[in-house]
């Protein structure tokens, strides 16, 4: 046996919908994590939730990229596939390198398997154009019969544990310690002791599997974790790291927490995270509907709420008009759309970035409101954390964009200490302006004050019909609905956001790469790959999009080209180019509901550097 | 502290002369000033429409929102700030209509709001087309030949919502609407008030027969928790259960006697009384019931949340964000 040194590896576990693909790849990526590894993690499952057993579209499949350094996407290609039935790899072989391990589980390729997944032959190797060398197959279905034989359980049970074995064989191939995955699965299974025991019984008997009878003939691997600094880490998916976000928030402001939501794909997690954490006072109600969700949120926060409402495009249809009235009201409320494909139910489990110009645009009158998107799924915290920061000291709704891809990859994310976060100071009304106050003064920034029920002597009426800037009472004069426009914009303009940050050949690139939101780790992997080659390219990502970074314009006028690279038709390009002035960027856009293929992105940009 | 109608009045209202707008403002007004909740610690929030715009002659909190929303959002309201007094004020257009869904699961959930159903069976703000109260057959600007459709009948939808608490009033009877509303706020739990109201432009007439003194004496009957179901100018009628319904029954006739009457228990679980009660008076022969006709206690949606949360925070080891983050599995590197 020969141990192999690699700086990065992708592996990419596939199989039924209901195979536990999602767990084996979570638990492999906690394993690598642990040690040090840097991880990305792409969760890729259909929008069944359980389609016919060995069907084509019931294949579910998560891919994760470890790597000795710093790694910024889940990998386009895996070096190692797993394929628990043959639907499995006829839809998934498409994701493997040429050269890539793949482990199959023979059971699962008998002839009635063969049959649902289309195989027109009985030789599904072959008929694929796979070399049978670099494949490890084996009776796994019946491995793990024999090893949970005697223990009683039903066979039902026993099968559940398939994902186990192919596990245990992956950590085998990459030299993991096996005794971190057995402490996950105590955890997890801390209240049915005896399903963790069968687990760890089947996840050993894959490793020895593969050390008994692959030894001779195949590599393993190691991927020695260098340059990670030094702290306590966690594994965090992005939906989560938003609900941790709000949370640290509220804990910041003092205030209370609320989330109205409705369940929707690929959102729905965050309720879930909310709903668990009560003993932090998190309240979150499940509503009637999207808009009962927003609605409730402005309610929220009109009684002196942290207000949040999650959702994806569909719901944002839905909560726009009550987004609306936040923005005429002035109350602080965050919006999080976690992005989806689309256009109406789309591709719910799939990942675009096709809502940006509707969270921008997308409601009735002038209603200018901050939109900020969250660059990865660690980023999600600080973003959250930003976000609602936002909403509270300047007195709007405030847009957070994520993505399903970010949503639900996973990476190492280092525990943040919240006293080094900045505070969060609403304007609340001085207790001096009692008896002066009306509802639409503002602070010297331009915010209307915040004056909560319960407090005496600030008592008023808020609403969704225009209101006069003086006495607060409703209002039709043409010269006060044009100032009151003016200055609703101005309060959102006069928000101060980081600057922009190029990343690269900062300045002598001949190609400034661009995008936003949850492209940031493919198109930072395509710069660096890029300048590997002896480009000179630079990348900037944007995060903040409104109002944008005061040197947005400086930045996209200074290099010969720039290309922005978007999974949508060109919505950020078009915000660009009618924000700054003779700005014509080349566009590379793609909508396939899947993320960006590194290799692809380097070939398009080369492409326009020879141009 | 005492407070007078005087200390919620704001502004003068813009509904037109005569509209039953004003007639229930007044009554509400003298309502809170009777239940003594301070205005600062009122909070009045109603949707789109003609009575939507109720809140802005209020010197409480409050919101005029958007279209059909205004039960979701107090819902919001009440549930983080569970000391608030929450009014909701709805049209039937913006409650049953736009806002069906929200006022049907506030109802379900049960949440600590008084909830004001202004029933005018008109849409008057858009300038008189069919509500969902609108009759059969109504004859509107956007039903010129007449609506063929059915009309919502507001409690039968509160019912059907196990909803524990609806009453009614007529907007110009100011002693029946404060009774009412006095019970709604006592009420704890989703309190709807039905206030039969007439918009004098678009549907002038539409209550006519219990919109004043006279006819609601012969024409309506004042429901009281415990006390016999009798009405009539001289109180000379009573209702009595006859097979699956009610019937109408004359008192010292066939050997009726008061004894025999039904007696009203607004208390009671089983809503099929109550609904009957509720129901009546659509032109069949039985008044229209006015008064609390059902009121049964039952556990709020605010007080579980609450309740919850303090359950498990006494149950967690973690309440604060720090503590949460050690909740997780964690490594180390050095």
């Amino acid at each position: 046996m020969t141990v192999k040194e690699l700086d990065q590896v992708v592996v990419r576990f596939s199989g039924d919908s209901g195979d536990g693909m999602q767990l084996a790849g979570n638990i492999f990526s906690t394993v690598s994590a642990t040690v040090g590894n840097s991880i990305s993690t792409f969760p890729d499952y259909p929008a069944d939730i359980r389609a016919p057993q060995g069907s084509l579209t019931g294949v579910s499949g998560f891919q994760v990229h470890i790597g000795a350094g710093k790694v910024y996407t889940p990998g386009d290609q895996c070096d190692v596939l797993v394929a628990m039935n043959a639907a499995a790899l006829k839809t998934q072989l498409k994701y493997a390198k040429k050269d890539a391990t793949i482990i199959m589980d023979t059971d699962a390729f008998k002839k009635a398997d063969l049959e649902k997944a289309a195989f027109q032959t009985d030789d599904p190797l072959a008929e694929l154009g796979v070399d049978p060398d670099r494949v490890i197959a084996c009776p796994l279905t019946q491995m793990v019969k024999d090893a949970l034989a005697d223990t009683g359980m039903d066979a039902k049970a026993v099968l559940k544990c398939r994902n186990m074995f192919a596990l245990g064989l992956v950590c085998w191939l990459f030299s993991r310690d096996l005794e971190i995955a057995f402490n996950y699965l105590r955890d997890k299974f801390a209240k049915k002791p005896e399903l963790a025991q069968a687990n760890i019984k089947v996840i050993q008997a894959g490793y020895d599997y593969g050390h008994n009878t692959h030894s001779s003939a195949m590599n393993v691997y190691r991927i020695e974790s260098k340059q990670k600094e030094p702290g306590r880490y966690m594994d965090i998916t992005g939906n989560k790291a938003t609900a941790y976000g709000f949370i640290a928030a509220a804990e910041k402001a003092g205030l209370k927490l609320y989330l109205g939501s409705y369940p929707i794909t690929p959102a729905t997690d965050v309720l879930h995270e909310l709903s668990k954490h009560k003993s932090l006072g998190v309240t979150t109600v499940q509503c009637e509907d999207e808009i009962a969700g927003c609605s409730s949120a402005v309610g929220a926060s009109f009684a002196g709420a942290l207000a949040v409402t999650s959702t994806s495009g569909p719901g944002i249809c839905l909560k726009s008009e009550a987004m609306n009235l936040a923005v005429i009201m002035e109350l602080p409320l965050v919006v999080l759309d976690v992005q989806r494909g689309g256009p109406a139910t789309g591709l719910p489990t799939k990942s675009e970035q096709t809502d940006l110009l509707q969270v921008l645009f997308g409601r009735n009158g002038e209603s200018p409101m901050p939109v900020i998107a969250a660059t990865s799924p660690v980023d999600c915290f600080d973003a959250a954390f930003q976000a609602s920061k936002m909403a509270l000291e300047h007195m709007t709704p405030v847009v957070l964009l994520t993505d399903a891809f970010v949503a639900n990859g996973s990476a190492a994310f280092k525990l943040p200490n919240l006293a080094e976060y900045p505070a969060i100071n609403p304007p609340y009304v001085p207790e001096e302006l009692k008896g002066k106050w009306t509802p639409y003064m503002r602070a010297e920034n331009g915010t209307r004050y915040w004056a909560v029920p319960g407090r005496e002597g600030f008592t008023h009426i808020l609403g969704g019909l225009e209101k006069d800037n003086q006495t607060g009472a409703i209002s039709t004069n043409p010269e006060n609905h044009d100032l009151m426009t003016r200055l609703r914009k101005q309060k959102i303009d006069n928000i101060q956001v980081p600057d922009l940050e190029v990343i690269g050949d900062v300045d002598d690139a001949d190609l400034l790469i661009v995008g936003f939101g949850g492209t940031y780790g493919h198109l930072r992997a395509a710069m660096e790959e890029l300048r590997a080659q002896g480009k000179k390219v630079a990348h900037a990502h944007f995060k903040f999009i409104n109002p944008l970074p005061a040197n947005a314009a400086k930045v996209l006028t200074k290099y010969k080209k720039v290309v922005v690279a978007e999974q949508n038709m060109g919505q950020l390009a078009a915000f660009l180019r009618m924000k700054v002035d003779g700005f014509v960027p080349y566009q590379f856009n793609q909508v396939k509901g899947q993320p960006f293929v590194v290799e692809e992105l380097v070939n398009a940009f080369k492409k326009i550097l020879e141009n | 502290m005492e407070y007078t109608a005087q200390d919620f009045k704001k502004g003068q209202p813009r509904w037109c002369p005569g509209c039953g707008d004003h007639f229930f403002l007044a009554s509400l007004h003298k309502a809170m000033a009777e239940i003594g909740v301070a205005p600062y610690n009122t909070a009045v929030i109603s949707g789109i429409g003609c009575s939507s715009r109720l809140p802005h002659y209020m010197a409480t909190y409050g919101m005029n929102t958007i279209h059909g929303r205004a039960a979701a959002i107090a819902t919001g309201c009440k549930v983080v700030n569970p000391d608030l007094t929450v009014w909701q004020i709805s049209g039937d257009g913006d409650g049953l209509a736009i806002g069906g869904n929200h006022f049907i699961h506030a109802n379900r959930r049960n949440i600590n709001l008084n909830m004001i159903l202004l029933n005018n069976r008109i849409y008057g703000l858009t300038k008189g087309q069919y509500s969902p109260t609108s009759p059969r057959g109504f004859v509107s600007k956007s039903s010129p030949y007449g609506t063929v459709e059915d009309p919502f009948r507001p409690a039968e939808l509160c019912f059907g919502a196990r909803g524990h608490f609806f009453a009614r009033a007529v907007a110009t009877d100011a002693p029946g609407t404060v009774d009412i509303l006095k019970a709604a706020y006592n009420h704890k739990g989703a309190s709807v008030c039905e206030i039969l109201q007439n918009c004098v432009i678009f549907n002038n007439g539409t209550h006519d027969a219990v919109y004043n003194k006279e006819g609601r004496a012969k024409n309506a009957i004042y429901v009281k928790h415990g006390q016999p179901l009798v009405f009539g100018e001289n109180n000379e009628f009573g209702l009595v259960q006859e097979g699956f319904g009610l019937k109408v029954v004359k008192i010292g006739e066939n050997g009726i006697t008061l004894k025999d009457i039904l007696v009203h228990d607004a208390h009671c679980q089983d809503n099929t009384l109550q609904l009957k009660l509720a129901l009546m008076g659509d032109g069949d022969g039985f008044p229209v019931a006015l008064g609390v006709i059902r009121d049964v206690e039952a556990p709020t949606y605010d007080d579980a949340v609450t309740a919850q949360i303090e359950e498990v925070k006494a149950a967690k080891k973690y309440h604060n964000f720090a503590e949460l983050l050690e909740t997780n599995d964690i490594w180390e590197v050095k």
